[in-house]
């Protein structure tokens, strides 16, 4: 073993790489629950590849055929059924995932220099995996995955001049059709997960060239000892190799009983409408994206006036892509003089705390008719509209509450609490 | 950067090098684009439909498939007819002012060739769901008493009159749209053609 391990390193950097990146990686030595789920987003995605390449024995992408072919695989396919639930419960495990891995990096300030690259990074991660999400949703081809493709492809045709062209060339069609059906299929299993594999590389590249964040924001880097060592570094393997076996434990736990007991989650996982084939004449009574998506599509929906001659629809589009492109500026944004929320004042908690109330209630509300009352004796919308407000207030008025918030002294070194 | 020591002729081959290589990989790719654009059998595959709506009755609404989309056919009672004058002051665009929703024919207030018999494309303006059939009017629709009658988007909350009029303030942003249509007797329809030919 140790001569052949010596000859593979002659020839290529084995021990080198394995050191660099885990036994002489040097983590601060004060993580907590947060830092679980960097880890968990690369189980999930490597499980979603290693289903997905199961089901693509047995699916059909085929208008014809499809939605066919994935009962095919829940009822006839040798434990079908548990690779695809792994699968489709896997795709909402990822969002949860990385939902709570961002907000880690909300809480801690993870995103603040020398990291704002290591941000930009993952929020292109998040987009290619909302692409991912949403083509591989085509693919069973029931009513709420023809209608859904077809309203957000529809988004397109918003954009001036090339709109209309731009979305005929996303469908390869007038319509959502057989050809959309087979390129959504191309993207979602060879392109979007290639690039998706090459951005977590050079996502977890950025991160080991910079160091990791932690609960303090500390830079560990800043105090060595005398052998070059971060002080409060322990090395990657193997502690927190050891430490997220326990997460990934814990984990599976929760995702084995979601497969079992309930892998629909009550039409939160996979929606009733989806249990029909699609429809081209008949729009489900309520068309809803899933979950991970309701709090983008709430802010979609809470445009209905035309601003500036600029149509409502328009200014739809507009406000749902700065959504998210707003978190792309977060580094820039945040002038606080600390990085975690231990040392931030309480302007920054109480915006954090209100732009997760907005988070929370746009997704919910993203799941209700927007005509209808619902909340005390307002409409939806009107709801929407509020919340909307404050989602992006987090954002702009950052500025301004981060530089006027009082801070607390930021210690040397690591703490443990 | 320094120049030192810099052939600028070499330099400038460099550049022109490149220069050509960008060309090169721009023609590249422009097979590969347009090989996603609608085929010659997509774009082939939206023939004229034939309807017959001799057995639609008054108040009654058939939906034919047209080019893959949704197309309704509704046959207006004479009070849903009176109802497209009294939402008027609702509508953004009462008078069917944006020419691409409707052909010329079809630019009145019912937005139909014969009054009571109106043909639209069920897809919604704004991001293309189909919209709900609410055509009663009042509590019933689900969307007040104040409600004449009309198309109810559920996906973005978009309302339409019986004559497919988008309203004012809602996501939607223009009228539902009628298709070129014509009549080849009394009771049949043609939907994807008109006197001008096929569309």
């Amino acid at each position: 073993m140790q001569k052949l391990i010596a000859w593979i390193d002659e020839r290529f950097p084995l021990i080198e790489t394995f050191e660099y990146h885990m036994s002489k990686y040097y983590a601060p030595k004060n993580f907590n629950f947060w830092y679980y789920f960097g880890s968990l987003a690369l189980l999930v995605l490597v499980m979603q590849i290693v289903t997905g390449i199961f089901l693509t024995m047995h699916y059909k992408p085929d208008t014809d055929l499809a939605f066919a072919s994935v009962e095919y695989i829940m009822r006839d396919v040798e434990w079908g059924w548990l690779i695809r639930y792994m699968h489709s419960t896997g795709a909402s495990f990822f969002f949860v995932v990385v939902y709570l891995h961002m907000f880690r990096g909300l809480l801690y300030g993870s995103y603040r220099g020398p990291r704002e690259l290591l941000w930009i990074i993952g929020m292109v991660i998040f987009v290619a995996l909302m692409a991912e999400a949403f083509m591989g949703y085509l693919l069973p081809w029931g009513n709420m995955s023809y209608w859904g493709a077809q309203v957000i492809i529809s988004l397109f045709d918003a954009i001036p001049l090339i709109g209309p062209a731009l979305s005929e060339w996303i469908r390869g069609d007038f319509v959502v059709s057989d050809a959309t059906l087979n390129r959504f299929f191309a993207f979602h299993v060879i392109a979007i997960p290639l690039i998706l594999a090459a951005l977590v590389f050079v996502h977890l590249v950025a991160l080991h060239k910079v160091g990791s964040n932690n609960p303090d924001g500390v830079e560990i880097k800043k105090k060595k000892g005398p052998d070059g060592i971060p002080l409060d570094g322990i090395p990657f393997h193997p502690y927190y190799t050891v430490k997220d076996i326990v997460g990934v434990t814990v984990f599976l736990m929760l995702f084995a009983a979601v497969i079992f007991f309930a892998p629909e989650l009550g039409g939160w996982f996979l929606e009733p409408d989806n249990f029909t084939p699609a429809n081209i004449l008949q729009t489900p009574q309520e068309i809803v994206p899933l979950w991970y998506f309701t709090p983008f599509y709430s802010i979609l929906r809470a445009n209905v006036y035309n601003f500036f001659w600029i149509d409502a629809k328009i200014w739809g589009v507009i406000f749902m892509g700065l959504s998210i492109v707003v978190f792309f500026l977060l580094p820039w944004l945040d002038r606080s003089p600390v990085k975690s929320i231990r040392y931030r004042g309480g302007m920054y908690k109480t915006a954090l705390a209100l732009f997760v109330v907005s988070f929370i209630i746009l997704g919910y509300l993203g799941t209700k008719s927007p005509e209808v009352i619902s909340l005390f004796w307002f409409k939806n919308v009107y709801w929407v509209q509020a919340f909307t407000v404050l989602y992006f207030a987090f954002f702009f008025l950052m500025p301004i509450y981060t530089s006027l918030d009082k801070t607390k002294p930021v210690p040397e070194r690591v703490t443990w609490k | 950067m320094s120049e030192e020591g810099v052939n600028p002729r070499r330099r400038r081959l460099l550049a022109i090098t490149s220069g050509l290589g960008v060309v090169g990989t721009a023609f590249a790719l422009t097979p590969f684009v347009l090989s996603m654009m609608p085929s010659a059998r997509a774009k082939a595959s939206g023939a004229p439909v034939e309807v017959d709506i001799s057995k639609l009755e008054a108040g009654q609404l058939l939906t034919v498939e047209w080019r893959g989309k949704p197309v309704w056919i509704l046959r207006r009672t004479p009070e849903m007819l009176k109802s497209l004058a009294a939402v008027e002051k609702l509508l953004a665009d009462p008078g069917s002012a944006v020419t691409d929703q409707q052909p010329e024919y079809a630019k009145n207030e019912a937005r139909s060739i014969k009054p009571e018999v109106l043909v639209l494309v069920g897809i919604c303006t704004h991001l293309g769901c189909s919209p709900d059939k609410r055509l009663d009017a009042g509590v019933a629709s689900g969307l007040g008493d104040e409600w004449k009658g009309g198309f109810f988007c559920p996906c973005h909350g978009s309302k339409f009159d019986l004559a497919g009029r988008v309203y004012k303030n809602v996501p939607a942003p223009t009228n539902l749209v009628v298709p070129p249509h014509a009549y080849l007797s009394e009771t049949r329809i043609i939907i994807g053609a008109d006197q001008q030919g096929a569309a």
